[in-house]
């Protein structure tokens, strides 16, 4: 037992010896990935992006360019203190040029603001908050894939369009859910259509039974999940049980992910509506990126946002390779410079305030009769063009846009 | 007719609601109340082997083919098997020592569940469906009330009312009180006293594990479905009092209702309600309500 | 005798010969009535001067960041430790001091522009106040009850940081300006800062020693092993174990507004349960009750933190089979074993 206790205590006291110290590199692009590895967001990026990352690398052809490009990943669990550390060691102590994906509108900010400090690059696939091209947009971040804004407007005004005009909000209550829930009511009311009651639950939740009865009590033809994740699912898996679609109202998903559906499950998601910037079936070219994709992650399609850090990162490269340097806002703007084009989004750009612009498109979840196998979930009902998918540069508040 | 702004047809169903969360406070609360009351050990992994009960129902549908009906009696062995694997080894050990090592060491425990369940199957939730002997439901008027929730609340008041029984009823019951009150006494009368707590250990981990066999089919199977849940647990065995049997069941019924209220009213709080109300039960009465003092 | 394992206050044990939580007060015993002087036993001496050698020499040999984070975290644990260790009552919620601290901080220096001593002087006194109601309100709790109601405040103060608007909810309080110390230390640099923050958590670190060595520690001491008696011979402890809380709960709330300076970040992390069960860890591992055991705790999980940060889950049952082990085989902790070895507590 002494022994044991001793080498208890030497393994332990060994361990301390050997916490971070500084690496010093220098002629190698060090792109960091840092997401959610094992959490709620895990499968809707997670280890795929990474995937993603390093198909771009190649795709770019970085070793026949003779560019050094590595690749270091991190899972900040969805909180913004690891997030904002990890971002500061990679930064400070192993220069590391630009962090990509961040899912967690949280981290996004704090990691923004550590950017900004060090004067490198950030590129967020998927963290949503439309603050980060508004008020918070700064000259070394890009916001690329999707944004509260453009989901609420997408989902919102598509739908009031297609005859849901009445809405029930189920949010919850955090700010990203307020956020959501505060964009949605505001396209909705545009478009001619009513709230007619709201309710917040607490985040996380995993009984809805409590709230979706308000909602059916409500009426409304619309029910909004102003939420996301396992609080999505789980309420449309209750919904189902307490018959919400049966009894003739709609859900419509205000941040879902192919992901999300595909752990519902047809039976429960048919007909839920949502929006989203990409769909592996949605051209060849898509198609063809997604089977590539697929066999390198156990057979699973892209979410939108792991085809945001393809493309994120493809556009990076090629800034760096024409600028000759991994400055970081001298990338950024160059990035702004360069016309976008990738198998992914096709022909893009990237505004002054750091937003991407491509399509968006509304999907409708198919009834399980319709769908000829795994992954074949989403039809398309609508297209909103680039120009009309995101929020007009001038509405947004950031200090970088001259007026 | 309104009562607070809010329809009586409304409240009503929300009553219900909250009977049935209440269900599963009930039955999650019973089993670590059990091994408290009679074994005086914290079982901080009864979120952990509730999430195992779901788990077991999962695999024996995906691996075996078994549906929910041999699964109501598979997980809890399986997981009671687990939870007798657990006091044998560790918990034994800490019987003479100070109970909050108990807790420690079942905290641990939890920490280690739960890490190799996420490591395996991520946080996503995979899922389960209820029978189909028990979907649809009923239309009561003031609101649907699915099946599967109905079967929920008489599950739970059976085995509930049923453990109470035997332990406050019947001969095993006094043996297994008396021998938490004097071991060296009983063991003396020829009771095998040891085995007796592994299989009272046992089967407070075997109602944990029904209560997730339960829960499958309304909630994802994820493996943090009992981090959270466990904390609520532990404010309604120690609201109703530590050892009381019968102040679980009442408590975890009632907790159900007054978050189902509150989910009508103050929907946010909802969360955070039953420690407002452990706080001020624990400064009026600090055992509890129906807890034993001294 | 037991040795340095003690009882602790439990509720009524049906067993009456349990072993329990906590340590030994490492002074050798001098009698109560005395104006005691008590003296720095030499080896503990010697202990503290290779702790403050390592932690000078540290920042220039390891990322000073990563430093600051394991020094708060340890005089969390310090202070924890106290209340564990020398009253042996165990909080889960002490999150509650380390987080509200932690807004309070991080909230007069951004939005005040106080600078950051006064905003580190108003976190802790944020959660010196805090620590006086909770205190008031639980110190006649005792075992799983303390647990289990403080486990209750920490969750209400938890609701509270949600829902207000200055705490930012899951965002947190961003960007909070590092400032510049009595207006002559520029706190963004990161060597200048990291001596400010092992000048903090070692005037903490003083001031928990102090505590322990001191009269007022031998009164805890005797209240510790046997109340009863403590109380017939006119000592009141529940005003002993309140101040007691109190100390336990300011020093946490040091520790809790320094962070919030250092990583320029106040969030809900800070005052999740979770973070309650992480500082039970990190004392337990370094070893309860001893003086220098929490410091261990702190930097090894912080340590493994660091380390097992890639790989998922694995910190998480990492973790866990250090809490089984430790709880099992490792009572003592790491400082514990050291001490046991030696001879002489540490």
């Amino acid at each position: 037992m002494t022994v044991m206790r001793a080498l208890v205590v030497a393994v332990a006291l060994l361990a301390v010896a050997l916490p971070a110290h500084a690496q010093i590199s220098d002629g190698v692009i060090k792109i960091g990935v840092m997401n959610d590895q094992s959490g709620t967001y895990a499968d809707l990026a997670g280890p795929g992006s990474v995937v993603a990352a390093k198909m771009a690398i190649e795709d770019f052809g970085a070793a026949k360019k003779n560019m050094k490009v590595e690749v270091l990943v991190a899972d900040h669990q969805n909180k913004p203190d690891v997030g904002s550390s990890i971002a500061r060691q990679w930064f400070d102590a192993d220069h590391v040029d630009v962090i990509v994906d961040v899912p967690t509108s949280s981290v996004v900010l704090a990691v923004n603001q550590v950017a900004r400090e060090k004067n490198k690059a950030l590129i967020v696939s998927t963290g949503a908050t439309s603050d980060l091209t508004g008020p918070q947009c700064s000259p070394n971040a890009i916001h690329w894939t999707y944004d509260t804004w453009s989901l609420a407007n997408g989902t919102g005004s598509a739908v009031v369009k297609t005859g849901g005009d009445t809405w029930f909000f189920l949010t919850a209550d955090y700010k990203f859910g307020h956020d959501l829930e505060r964009d949605t009511e505001a396209v909705v009311v545009k478009n001619g259509g009513k709230v007619v009651g709201k309710v917040r639950h607490p985040f996380p939740t995993s009984d809805f039974s409590s709230f979706l009865l308000q909602a059916q009590a409500s009426k409304a033809k619309v029910i909004g999940l102003a939420n996301a994740g396992a609080d999505t699912t789980n309420a449309i898996k209750q919904g189902a049980e307490f018959g919400i679609v049966k009894g003739g109202q709609q859900f419509a998903g205000l941040l879902v992910f192919l992901t999300d559906v595909h752990a519902l499950g047809l039976e429960k998601a048919q007909g839920l509506l949502l929006t989203e910037s990409f769909y592996w079936d949605l051209n060849d070219k898509t198609r063809a990126f997604s089977t590539r994709f697929a066999e390198r992650h156990h057979q699973a399609k892209p979410t939108m946002a792991q085809a945001g850090v393809y493309s994120s990162v493809l556009h990076y490269l090629k800034a760096v390779e024409a600028l000759k340097s991994d400055d970081g806002p001298k990338v950024i703007a160059k990035m702004k410079e360069l016309p976008t084009d990738d198998p992914v989004f096709g022909k893009g750009m990237v505004r002054a305030d750091g937003r991407k612009i491509h399509p968006m498109y509304l999907f409708e979840v198919k009834k399980p009769s319709e769908s000829k196998g795994a992954w074949d979930y989403y039809k398309v009902r609508a297209t909103i063009p680039a120009e009309q998918a995101f929020r007009p540069i001038d509405q947004g508040n950031c200090p970088l846009v001259k007026k | 007719m309104t009562i607070f702004g809010v329809p009586t047809q409304a409240l009503f169903g929300q009553l219900l609601i909250g009977l049935i969360n209440g269900a599963f406070y009930a039955m999650l609360s019973l089993g670590l109340s059990v091994i408290f009351g009679l074994l005086n050990i914290i079982n901080f992994a009864h979120g952990a082997q509730y999430m195992l009960g779901a788990f077991v129902a999962y695999f024996a549908l995906s691996w075996a083919g078994l549906g929910y009906w041999p699964s109501l009696l598979i997980a809890p062995i399986v997981v009671g098997a687990f939870g007798m694997v657990i006091e044998r080894t560790m918990l034994k050990r800490l019987y003479q020592l100070d109970h909050l090592y108990g807790l420690l060491l079942t905290f641990g425990v939890a920490l280690v569940v739960q890490g190799v369940f996420r490591n395996e199957f991520g946080s996503s939730g995979l899922p389960y469906a209820a029978p189909p002997q028990l979907t649809g439901g009923y239309n009561l008027g003031f609101m649907f009330l699915p099946t599967y929730r109905g079967w929920v609340v008489v599950v739970s008041l059976v085995v509930c009312l049923g453990t109470w029984y035997v332990i406050e009823r019947t001969k095993l019951g006094s043996y297994l009180r008396a021998a938490t009150e004097n071991p060296a006494l009983v063991q003396a009368f020829g009771i095998n006293v040891p085995r007796m707590i592994t299989l009272t250990y046992g089967f407070g981990v075997a109602l944990a594990g029904l209560a997730g066999v339960l829960a499958a089919p309304i909630y994802q199977v994820n493996p943090l479905m009992g981090a959270d849940l466990i904390i609520v647990v532990f404010a309604v065995v120690v609201i109703g009092g530590l050892g009381s049997i019968m102040g679980s069941i009442i408590t975890g019924f009632g907790l159900g209702v007054i978050e189902g209220f509150t989910k009508v009213f103050y929907p946010e709080a909802s969360n955070t309600v039953i420690f407002v109300i452990m706080a001020v039960v624990l400064l009026v009465r600090p055992s509890g309500l129906f807890g034993r003092t001294a | 005798m037991t040795g340095p394992i003690d009882r602790i206050e439990t509720v009524p044990s049906r067993n009456a010969r349990r072993g329990g939580v906590g340590g030994e007060a490492s002074s050798p015993p001098t009698s109560i009535g005395k104006a005691a002087r008590i003296s720095v036993p030499p080896h503990q001496l010697a202990a503290f001067a290779v702790m403050v050698v390592v932690l000078i020499v540290a920042p220039f040999l390891v990322y000073p960041v990563f430093l600051m984070k394991a020094l708060c975290f340890a005089l969390f644990a310090c202070a924890f430790n106290l209340l564990i260790g020398y009253v042996g009552l165990l909080s889960f919620g002490h999150a509650a001091f380390l987080g509200s601290a932690g807004y309070a901080s991080a909230y007069t220096a951004k939005v005040w522009g106080l600078p950051p001593e006064l905003a580190i002087v108003f976190g802790t006194a944020v959660a010196c106040a805090l620590g006086v109601i909770i205190g008031a309100l639980t110190i006649r709790s005792r075992g799983i009850y303390f647990a289990n109601i403080t486990l209750a405040f920490a969750q209400m103060i938890f609701f509270f940081s949600v829902q207000a608007k200055f705490t930012g909810g899951e965002d947190g309080i961003q960007a909070v300006p590092r400032g510049t110390m009595l207006g002559v230390f520029d706190l963004r640099q990161n060597y200048t800062i990291y001596f400010v923050v092992l000048a903090i958590f070692l005037l903490g670190f003083l001031v928990i020693y102090r505590t322990i060595h001191s009269p007022f520690g031998q009164v805890l001491k005797a209240i510790r092993e046997n109340e009863p008696r403590a109380t017939s011979l006119g000592f009141q402890p529940e005003h002993y174990k309140l101040i007691a809380f109190v100390i336990s709960a300011t020093l946490s709330g040091t520790a809790g507004a320094t962070k919030a300076i250092v990583f320029q970040l106040a969030s809900l992390t800070d005052v999740h349960w979770t973070m309650s069960g992480e500082v039970v860890l990190m004392t337990l591992l370094g070893g309860m009750g001893t003086v220098f055991g929490p410091v261990v705790g702190a930097f090894l999980m912080i340590s493994l933190e660091h380390y097992l940060a890639q790989l998922g889950s694995w910190l998480t049952i990492v973790q866990g089979g250090i809490f089984i082990v430790c709880v099992l085989t490792f009572r003592r902790g790491v400082v514990g074993e050291l001490g046991r070895l030696l001879r002489k507590p540490l």
